[in-house]
């Protein structure tokens, strides 16, 4: 359970765009009309990624009016879960997966070398408000180990000096090629697959297999 | 070993592409229609003759747990997909919602009609983005080529699909967790009975499963059942994609038939332990819950649902942590310790206190400050969270404890000691 740090300095409104208005519509729309509650995880997602990546309490207010929630329900679901920042983050928020599997392989160096690269330490943001750097548990990509989620992507396969070179690129104002950053395909072996060799369709081109 | 032919995820790397067209060209959505047609029974039955078992971790049957779907009901009836992947050691939901999101969405259209469903929500981890991304693609798809929706490839089953997101909570991996989740509450477990088939979402009948169960689905009822449970061992029927993390020279996903040999698996596709078989320490075998084995065990047990209980361990979600002789056991499961207190909900004390009550001794005995008597203490608490809470997840705290001094305990009492030496001199 994630703790809110309620003494962040709190904007004194928020209003959903037009364009976060008519996501929160086709959002709206998956569950049933007496059921509206059910919209809170991805209306409280919505609401943050608008708002540079953290959640003011006037926009849990705002979901919650949206909704006809009682605002004390809303701020239980997002003190619950750990997506939500309760107080301002870097542009790049770097999630530094520590569990057991990443752990095993080298997850430690790469938290390392974050906190070294940046000057930082875990749950601090860099001074000129471009790097905050966190540690998460399970991130799911544990063949892909270390990894570390930045944005809407994994950093997957990774040391110190790889880590570092994402975020070199990050300051540089560049984008990063996410996944596997010893250039292996999704899940398969460094080494080539062990199975699907026999298959037409490895390694084919879209639609070619019959 | 699983033949290439026998294989369900044919695009489990992602090496083709992952939109209708392609799916359609590795065999997806074919005969759909037929099979619809041949109704609720008959898809239940299959199933259930197929001997498929839950891909989640709990490895119930999942063609019993769709023929306690009440019948003749008025009003909405839910299948929910469980896609909240975050087990520790466990990615290969991760790789069906990614590269074959349409063998998930065309087995929620066979499980929609098997337990009578009109709506599906597929419950995706919140972290998972860019798979997110691949199974909305993935539905829209579907719902524009007619294939789900209402009139389902023509015929007069109606089921609409719902991708709904997390927000980074292991415990909405419970599947009661998961509907209070997905109703807009904070995701903690209920008390069943009842279950989830008489009361689940919105107070509905609801069925939860895996992805990999539902993805599976689909290519069971078009080969057939005979095909599904000729691969395996008897009660332990299939194949089924495993993890394998951890100290192995190529970590990776893999599709291979239950009841492989743990050596074969791990020599066969992930390159070996790191420093030769001689250099293994102990496996996890089934995700971060299930209790560690030992090198002599993992010699020669088998990859399946009864192999792994007969020695005190579990199949679980099918991740293989391997650890060479390097690691420091009893930090690798302090770490899985610290992770459980992390997650608890918090709704049952001996869960709230008591994991991190272990994950505090458990650091006390990764530094050396413990004193020999507390591993007892230690186990003694795990056995009073286990079994007295409302979900698993304090048995999953409990049990990677107990693994660890079952197999090494003389070793962890020989550091404890070795420890109080050096501290008194």
């Amino acid at each position: 359970m994630s703790t809110p740090a309620s003494v962040a300095a709190q904007p004194d409104s928020f209003a959903f765009t037009p364009e976060s208005l008519a996501k929160a519509e086709k959002i709206l729309a998956r569950y049933p009309a007496d059921r509206k509650a059910s919209a809170v995880i991805p209306l409280l997602h919505l609401a943050q990624r608008q708002n540079d990546n953290w959640l003011p309490r006037v926009a849990m207010d705002v979901v919650a009016d949206m909704l006809g929630m009682a605002r004390i329900r809303v701020y239980e679901v997002a003190t619950f879960y750990t997506m939500y920042n309760h107080k301002p983050v870097g542009k790049h928020l770097i999630e530094v997966c520590t569990t057991t599997p990443c752990w095993l392989r080298g997850s430690d160096e790469v938290l390392g070398a974050c906190k070294r690269r940046l000057g930082i330490e875990v749950g601090e943001t860099t001074p000129d408000g471009t790097f905050t750097l966190v540690e998460v548990e399970c991130a799911g990509a544990c063949v892909n180990a270390p990894v570390v989620a930045i944005g809407d992507d994994y950093y997957e396969d990774l040391d110190g000096p790889a880590i570092v070179a994402v975020i070199d690129q990050l300051e540089r104002g560049e984008t990063p090629t996410p996944g596997s950053q010893i250039g292996r395909r999704g899940s398969c072996p460094a080494t080539g697959p062990t199975s699907l060799t026999t298959k037409s369709g490895t390694g084919a081109a879209p639609g070619s297999d019959d | 070993m699983l033949r290439d032919e026998d294989r369900i995820y044919t695009n489990l790397y992602g090496f083709e592409g992952t939109d209708l067209k392609s799916a359609r060209a590795r065999g997806d959505w074919d005969g759909a229609r037929e099979i619809i047609l041949k109704g609720r029974d008959w898809i239940v039955n299959e199933i259930k003759d197929a001997g498929l078992r839950g891909r989640g971790g709990a490895g119930f049957s999942t063609g019993l747990k769709w023929s306690f779907m009440p019948k003749n009901v008025q009003g909405p009836v839910y299948l929910v997909v469980n896609a909240d992947e975050g087990e520790p050691g466990t990615c290969k939901d991760r790789d069906i919602l990614r590269h074959e999101s349409h063998k998930l969405v065309e087995g929620i259209l066979y499980a929609s009609v098997g337990i009578g469903a009109t709506a599906a929500y597929v419950y995706v981890r919140g972290e998972f983005k860019r798979e997110i991304q691949a199974l909305e693609r993935a539905v829209a798809e579907a719902y524009e080529a007619g294939l789900i929706g209402k009139n389902a490839c023509g015929t007069d089953h109606s089921i609409e699909v719902y991708v709904h997101t997390g927000a980074g909570a292991y415990i909405c991996g419970e599947e009661s967790a998961l509907i209070e989740s997905l109703e807009g509450k904070k995701g903690q477990p209920r008390a069943k009975p009842p279950f989830p088939a008489q009361i689940g979402l919105y107070s509905r009948p609801t069925t939860v499963n895996n992805v990999e169960s539902i993805a599976d689905v689909a290519t069971i009822l078009r080969r057939g059942a005979s095909w599904f449970s000729g691969i395996g061992r008897p009660k332990n029927a299939g194949p089924k994609i495993f993890c394998i993390s951890g100290h192995v020279n190529t970590p990776c996903n893999v599709e291979e038939e239950l009841g492989i040999s743990m050596r074969e698996m791990i020599e066969k596709h992930a390159g070996g332990v790191r420093g030769g078989w001689d250099n293994l320490l102990a496996v996890i075998p089934g995700g971060s819950s299930t209790p560690m084995l030992p090198k002599d065990v993992c010699e020669k047990v088998l990859m399946d649902y009864d192999s792994l209980a007969a020695v005190k361990s579990g199949l679980g979600s099918g991740a293989l942590i391997v650890m060479d002789k390097s690691t420091d056991l009893v930090r690798a499961i302090g770490r899985l310790a610290h992770f459980y207190a992390h997650e608890s909900c918090g709704q049952c004390t001996p869960c709230r206190e008591g994991t991190p009550w272990m994950a505090k001794i458990m650091d006390r005995i990764v530094d050396g400050t413990a004193r020999v008597e507390e591993i007892d203490m230690l186990l003694d608490v795990s056995r009073q969270i286990e079994g007295r809470t409302i979900c698993a997840l304090a048995d999953a705290a409990a049990w990677p404890i107990q693994g660890l001094f079952r197999h090494f305990r003389p070793d962890v009492e020989r550091r404890l000691m070795a420890a109080r030496k050096t501290a008194a001199a």
